[in-house]
This record gives C-alpha cells, structure tokens and sequence, in this order.
C-alpha cells in the first residue's frame, strides 16, 4: 500500500476554459501476481475526441522503458516533461498503489476517458489495459484490467 | 608501480562483486543458445505479411506479434477477458510452445544487473564492472611488460604455480572480460538515461481512412519486410476505426492504416539507439548467442582468477619486506633498482631506503625490471642494488633490464652506483652486477660510486659501501643492515643412504619427514606447502648465519623432503649434514626455484646430471606420472659406489616415468663423463631438440661448461645454439 498526494496541473486544454474548481481524487489499483519484475503503469486521460488530454501518473523511474506503454508513448513521443513532478517507482506484481490528486471537476461527466498503459520487463506490454469513463457516478466502481491489473477504482 | 596498485586493489576490493558478476553471467550466457536451439526459425525469404496471415488463421484475436533476436516468434491475443501468448512455429503459423518468460533468467537478471536492490544495487553492480575493466587494463599491461612487450603476449612465463595459472587465464579471457564489463557500463549509463538513446516514434497520423478490414498482403509495407528484419507488429483494436497498425523493424517504426493498407508514418531508429542495441547484443548474447556462450566461458576465469590473484598477493607481501614509505616514481631524488632472487637483496633495499628516507631524501625503490628513466624525471642519481641468478644471469626482479638500457638512445644524467651481492664460492660471483656495470659504461652512465661488491650478505661490507655513498652524497650514512633470517622449521631425518667412500667422494640421499602445516599454509602455499622437485632448501647450519641451498629430490606430494648432499672438506652445512643420524634435525626453510621446474607439457625431458646434480633430476622422473618421454644421463665415479637412485632408475624405467638412461663412469680404464656420454648419442638427442624438447643440467660448473659445448656443437648444424634454447626457456641449468 503506498499513499501519494499530489497537486496536478492537468493539461493546459482545462486551465484554458477557466475552471479551477478542483477536488481530491483518490485512484486505486491493485495488480495481479503475474509472476514478473515490477510493472511499469501510465495513467492518462484522453478527451471526448479521444486525444490525449494530459497525464495523471507515472509508476517507473527509467524514461527508457516508457516506449513500451505504447499508447501514452504515441500520444506524447515520451516527452518526459508531461510526467514532471508525477512520476513513482514501479508497482510490484501483487501489490496497491494508491494516488491522491485534485482532479478538476470539468473532467467528470464530459467525455472523458482515464486510461493505463502497463509494462513489465520481458513480458507482453499492455496498452489501454484499463479505460474508463470519468463520472461521478462510477467513483468507487471497481474495474479490472486486462493483464496486470487485477481491479481499478477511484474515490471522491 | 601504479599499474600493479591498480591491478591489486580494485581486485582485491572487488572480489567478492567481480565474481558474482561473472558466475552470474557466466549462467546467465547459457539461455540465448538455448532459445536458439528451440525456436522454429522463418524461411528466409518469408515477408511479415505471410507470416501475420498464418497466425491470424491460427490466432483470430491475435494481437501482436514479436520477434526476438534469436528469431523465436511470439504471438499474443486476447479471449474473452483472457490475455494469452504462444511460440509459434512461422512455418505453419500454430503454436508449438508456451511463452512464458523464463523464472530462473529472470531472477539471475535481476541479480546480475542489481542484486535485487533496483537502483542502489545497479550502482554497486556498476562499480564492479568497473573494477573489472580497471582489472583487465592494468592486467594486460601487466602481462605485456612481464612478457617483455606486447608481441610476446603469449610467451612462456617461468613463475610460482599461481602466477602462472593466473596469467594463462587471463590471456584466454581478458578480451572477453573487457568487452563484457565496458558494454555493461555502457548498459547501466543508457537505463540511467545518461545517453539520447529513447525510442523515437513517429507522429501519430492526425488523420486516417477510418475504414476497417484491409488485408494484410495489400499492405505494401508489411509485403515489403521480410520477417527477418521483424521486431513487432501490433494489431489495431479490433472494433476501433481509428487505431492504426504499428510495425516495428531493425530499422524503425512506422504505422499503417487498417482501412487502405497505406504506411501513414515511418521514423528510422537513431544513431544512438542503433549503437546501443549493438552493445545490448554484445553484451547479452541476445542476437549474438555464440558470441554470449564465449563470454560466458570466459567470464567463468574470473573466480580462478579471484582465488590464484589472492595467493599471488599473499606470497608477493610475505616474499620481500615491505618498503615503508616508497616516493612516487616522479618525485624521488634516489631511485633504488633491486635485483633480487630469493629476497634478501630486497632486505639491504629497504636499509638503504629508510636511511636514506631519515637523511631527508625522497627515495624511491623498484625493482630493476621497471627501470624506465621517463618515470623517473626528477631522479638525481641511481643505485643499482644486483644479486646474481645461476651462472651470471639476472635474477628475477631485474629481468629484462639490460635488454631496457640498450634500447635507451642515451644513459640518464642522474650518476649511478652498482652494487653486487654474491658468494666468492662461485665463479660467477656478481657476475650479473658486473654486466650492468660494463653495460652503463658502455652507454656512459657517468658513475656516482665504483662498482662494488658484497660477499655472502656481509653486513660489515654493506657498511663499508654505504659510507663511501655517503661521501658522495654528502651525508653521514652508517648502514647498519639486520639479516633478515627465514623462518625455519625443524626437520627430521627420516632415512639417509651412503654412497661413494670408495671413491672418496662421501655422498648421502637424505631424507626428511615433512613438518606439520598450518591450514593457512597449506591455502597459502607457503613454507613447506605445495614444493616441487628443483625448488631450493634452505639449510641454517649451526654456528652460521648464512642458509646454504639444496635441491630438492621430491615434491610435496611424495609426502617428503630429500635431498643429495656430498661432503665438502671443511664445509659447515654439508659436515652437519653428513653427521646427521635418522631422528636428527636441521633448521630449514624453502625457497622457490620456479626457473628450473620441470614443466608440464607432454614434450620430451633431456635431463643431464652428474653426482649430486642427480637429485632434482631424479625428483622430476619420479613425479612423471603422466610418462612424458624423459631422458637421463647422469654422470658418477663408480657403478659399484656412487651410482645414486639405481633401484629407483630401474623401477622407474620399467613403469615407463624413463624412456632411457645414458650412463657416464670417470673412473677406471676409459674415463668418461657425461658430456662424453651425451656426445655418442648426438644425433638421437638432436632429433629430439629440433622435435621441442626441454634440456635441463644440474651439477658442477664444469661439467655444465662441457655439455654446453658439446649441444653448441651438436646444434650448430641447425641453426640452433644452447643460447637460442636459453632464450626461449628450453635449456635451463642449475648449477652450483
């Protein structure tokens, strides 16, 4: 179990339509015991067009291995600058990493997507192994993903 | 010096790190061979098309599809909420094995790079790479400047069996070791994101046909790359008209639409990216699996290496006393060139140096095998401090040194004292020293002191020597050198047999029952641990400071220590010798003689001894377990007296150790001697010199004057001289 706590600037797309109204959101996950080195997780999240919008977190330090989150290294040429300041250590198989940060309410029940691309070192890379909608609605709504994650959530 | 401190620390430091690396890797080099040998390799001209349509048949949900180095296909998919991954065979697009990863590789990866502690364990494991390539370096100029040069890499070494075996090892392996620890460092820089060397991707098309259902032989790109040149392909998701096919080869990256088939974006892979897969290759194996297994068989030298360095180290401090605050080479006003044998000349170096250290001097002592002026720039006058090896050869400290002065274009400036140390019983007294001095004034060495002697350690004629120094530099200098005894165990007689009283030639083979060792001695290698026949014992006789040297008969796998003493008249050591009964004892200690080892190729023994000279000769065939040909010829007085070891000859001949024994009688009507005895079988012993055997003499000086006549003569016929042998470590003598 690990807490984090950080204040995000999300996107320059949302401070430009002028809302700064935010609140603390609390995102979980759990992965599975896949039998592997720590797993590398990009969480993101992509508009109502499907553009990539801005990042939330980056578990794994080694920029070098980011080309294998292949959907957030497309989205961003693995431009470190966008995980400034929101980059964690890799998650071990089997083990919670839990994230707290203020989320700007116009993100919520707009079209907008949270995804995580995950890798693990000399296994299949797992893009957009979690995508789901942000409401206020499926808060605290356990997800699970597609290979390593065993469930997501996030709480308001 | 600082080589040698650089090969010593870092290795002894790093051992425990160095090793790990290596067995680790060593195990680690096996698993690319293996997948190798068990994935189904594509045809080659098999396209990326071809191969992507037979998996989808097999495969519907079929993913992605990788290839690695050693060519083995995977195929990933996902069913009904299921990932799943599969080795697939490109001939027929279906499964043959599971994929997943392997435990044991990955926890030996994971030990290797970090030793499980992520990024602190990455640095440690760094610097152990690091102290491996500081190893290797310093190493190879080690062995460069012992072997005499670069070109004499993998010339004969003539040294303590540890030595030896280190330097062979190291020979074999250290290109490997240098190109495994440097491409590891490089690895480490690149994880740690010290080098530009991320993947580049191109930019995602902004647009696509937003149609679906192409098919893969119509997507020119795909038809185009052979398999290959294949790292992956990743499918589309299925249902999601604007995601894109994206291929990645040997040479870049790329997308296509999944409607037309059309490439929408290509970016080649970087410079830095191409030169740093090559290193990854290298380094694992991974691509390169022959390669791998050669570095892993050379990474297993590493641990012998660890051990056999050890020892050396530990025999190097107890071998010679420490000089206590030895100037660096380019700062010292006096340099002190050793050249030492057996040690004791090293014991007058470091009286001279602590005094001359007291006198406010900066004073630097090496020995003579390192003498190179450049590394000396501030020196302002030498003293050459010269035992003597054998018959007026360099003793082991100064080896090459004569060679290192004639190749100079000029002499130094800084005057120069030659000081020799010897035994007036020998004819070559100081012979050695004499030939520095000669030499240096051939080059106009302007001279600081008169060559001077030392007889048998005289500690009043080194006192005497180092007043005159002291004149010369102005400084009062009173020596006064403590002879550093050996220590000497208690041996006792087991059994002696008398010859030659008849021919007034009292000769005994005294033998000695080995004296308990310590564990650590036994580890170590010292004292009276691991001995061979033609190694030296020291005899402390009563009443005499000075050891006098015997050969030794046996090794220490015979379990004992025997030696041929004849008796001198008025000689101290041999008259206790000879007046020793069984359960006596004599103060005693070893001396290695690694010069005059029997070596241990299978290539013809010419072994030539008269009288005494027997004894190492006899000690060589009895250990010949191995029936390596050997041939004897021994010269005595008088079959019925003096004939030493004749019950052993003969059972060693009938167990095949002797290929044959050439006798030689000197007294009686036809005097012979053995150099007589050798000359009648000339052609024979010829032929088996031009076919690489070794000729090794022990006895007296003239008997040694004469077979080395009759062999000049014997070989001049092939352009072969004894002193062409000599040089290429084929004739040796030990000769007293």
């Amino acid at each position: 179990m690990r807490t984090i706590f950080a204040a995000l600037a999300l996107t320059t797309a949302l401070t430009l339509s002028g809302i700064a109204m935010a609140k603390p959101v609390t995102l979980t996950t759990t992965l599975k015991n896949y039998g592997g080195n720590g797993a590398y997780l990009a969480i993101y999240v992509t508009d109502p067009k499907g553009a990539y919008a801005g990042s939330l977190w980056m578990a794994g330090t080694k920029s070098k291995y980011y080309e294998h989150l292949s959907d957030w290294y497309r989205a961003t040429g693995g431009n470190t600058a966008e995980i400034n300041g929101i980059t964690g250590a890799s998650v071990g198989a089997g083990r919670q990493m839990e994230i707290t940060l203020d989320l700007a309410d116009a993100l919520f029940d707009a079209g907008y997507i949270l995804h995580i691309d995950a890798a693990v070192e000399d296994m299949r890379d797992s893009p957009n192994e979690i995508a789901v909608p942000l409401t206020a609605g499926g808060a605290s709504q356990s997800v699970q993903g597609r290979r390593y994650i065993a469930n997501f959530s996030y709480g308001m | 010096m600082i080589v040698r401190a650089l090969h010593r620390w870092p290795g002894l430091l790093a051992l425990a790190l160095v090793t790990m690396l290596a067995v680790t890797g060593a195990a680690l080099s096996v698993f690319p061979a293996a997948e190798r040998l068990a994935a189904p390799q594509a045809e080659q001209a098999m396209s990326v098309a071809d191969l992507a349509m037979r998996i989808k048949a097999t495969i519907p949900g079929v993913e992605q599809i990788k290839r690695s180095p050693s060519g083995r296909i995977t195929a990933y998919w996902f069913d009904g909420g299921t990932p799943g991954s599969v080795v697939i065979d490109p001939a027929t697009g279906a499964a043959v094995a599971s994929a997943d990863s392997n435990k044991v590789e990955r926890w030996l990866t994971n030990l290797h790079r970090s030793l499980f502690l992520d990024d602190a364990g990455r640095i440690a494991m760094a610097a152990g790479a690091a102290a491996m390539l500081v190893l290797a370096v310093s190493g190879c100029m080690l062995v460069a400047r012992r072997a005499g040069g670069w070109r004499r890499w993998f010339a004969p070494l003539r040294r303590p069996l540890a030595g030896r075996v280190h330097v062979e090892i190291a020979r074999g392996a250290v290109l490997g070791l240098l190109l495994s620890s440097a491409t590891a460092l490089w690895m480490t820089a690149s994880t740690f994101g010290f080098f530009p060397d991320k993947a580049v991707v191109p930019e995602l098309p902004s647009t696509v046909s937003g149609e679906m259902g192409a098919r893969l032989e119509s997507m020119p790109l795909l038809a185009e790359t052979p398999v290959s040149s294949l790292r992956e392909l990743s499918f589309p998701y299925p249902g999601d008209p604007t995601d894109v096919f994206t291929l990645k080869t040997d040479s870049g990256t790329g997308y296509l639409d999944q409607g037309t088939g059309a490439t929408l974006g290509w970016s080649d892979l970087s410079g830095w990216q191409r030169v740093s897969e090559i290193i990854y290759m290298l380094h694992t194996g991974q691509g390169a699996s022959l390669l791998g297994l050669l570095l892993g068989l050379m990474a297993l030298g590493v641990p012998a290496m660890g051990v056999t360095g050890l020892f050396i180290w530990l025999a190097g401090r107890s071998g010679r006393p420490r000089i206590r605050d030895n100037a660096a080479p380019g700062r010292a006003e006096t340099v002190i060139l050793v050249g030492s044998e057996g040690g004791s000349t090293w014991g007058f170096a470091a009286t001279l140096h602590s005094a001359l250290t007291r006198a406010g001097q900066h004073v630097h002592a090496a020995p003579m095998s390192m003498f190179d002026p450049t590394r000396f720039s501030r020196a302002r006058r030498y003293v050459v401090l010269a035992a003597t090896y054998g018959d007026g050869n360099a003793p082991a400290s100064a080896k090459g040194f004569l060679d290192r002065l004639a190749r100079l274009p000029a002499a130094p400036d800084a005057p120069l004292a030659v000081l020799g140390f010897g035994d007036r019983s020998f004819p070559a007294f100081c012979a050695y020293a004499e030939a520095v001095a000669v030499a240096a004034e051939g080059k106009n060495w302007p001279l600081l002191l008169p060559f001077d002697t030392v007889d048998r350690q005289s500690p009043q004629e080194f006192a005497r020597w180092s007043r005159t120094l002291g004149e010369a530099l102005g400084i009062d200098l009173e020596l006064n050198h403590q002879l550093v005894h050996p220590e000497t165990d208690a041996l006792t007689l087991v059994s002696r047999r008398d010859y030659g009283h008849e021919v007034q030639a009292p000769t005994a083979i005294l033998r000695f029952a080995l004296p308990r060792l310590s564990a650590w001695q036994r580890l170590t290698r010292q004292g009276f641990a691991g001995f061979e026949a033609g190694d030296l014992l020291g005899i402390l006789p009563e009443g005499s400071p000075m050891p006098r040297f015997y050969s030794l008969a046996s090794g220490s796998r015979d379990g004992f220590l025997e030696i041929v003493v004849r008796k001198h008249v008025g000689g101290i050591c041999s008259g206790e010798l000879m007046g020793l009964e069984a359960g006596g004892t004599v103060a005693a200690f070893i001396r290695r003689n690694p010069a005059f080892h029997a070596d241990r190729n299978r290539d013809a023994l010419i072994l030539i001894g008269a009288g005494t000279g027997i004894g190492p000769l006899a000690g060589f065939i009895r250990a010949n377990t191995s029936r390596r040909p050997i041939h004897l010829f021994f010269g005595m007085r008088h079959p019925g007296s003096d004939f030493l070891y004749r019950e052993e000859l003969e059972a060693w001949s009938a167990a095949d150790r002797l290929s044959s024994l050439s006798t030689a009688v000197s007294r009686g009507a036809s005097p012979r001697y053995v150099q007589d005895a050798l000359r009648a079988e000339a052609a024979e012993a010829a032929r088996l010199i031009r076919e690489g055997a070794r000729v090794m003499v022990c006895g007296g000086r003239q008997m040694a004057a004469g077979v080395s006549e009759v062999l000049t003569r014997m070989l001049e016929p092939q352009g072969l001289s004894p002193a062409v042998l000599k040089a290429q470590g084929r004739y040796v003598e030990d000769v007293y």
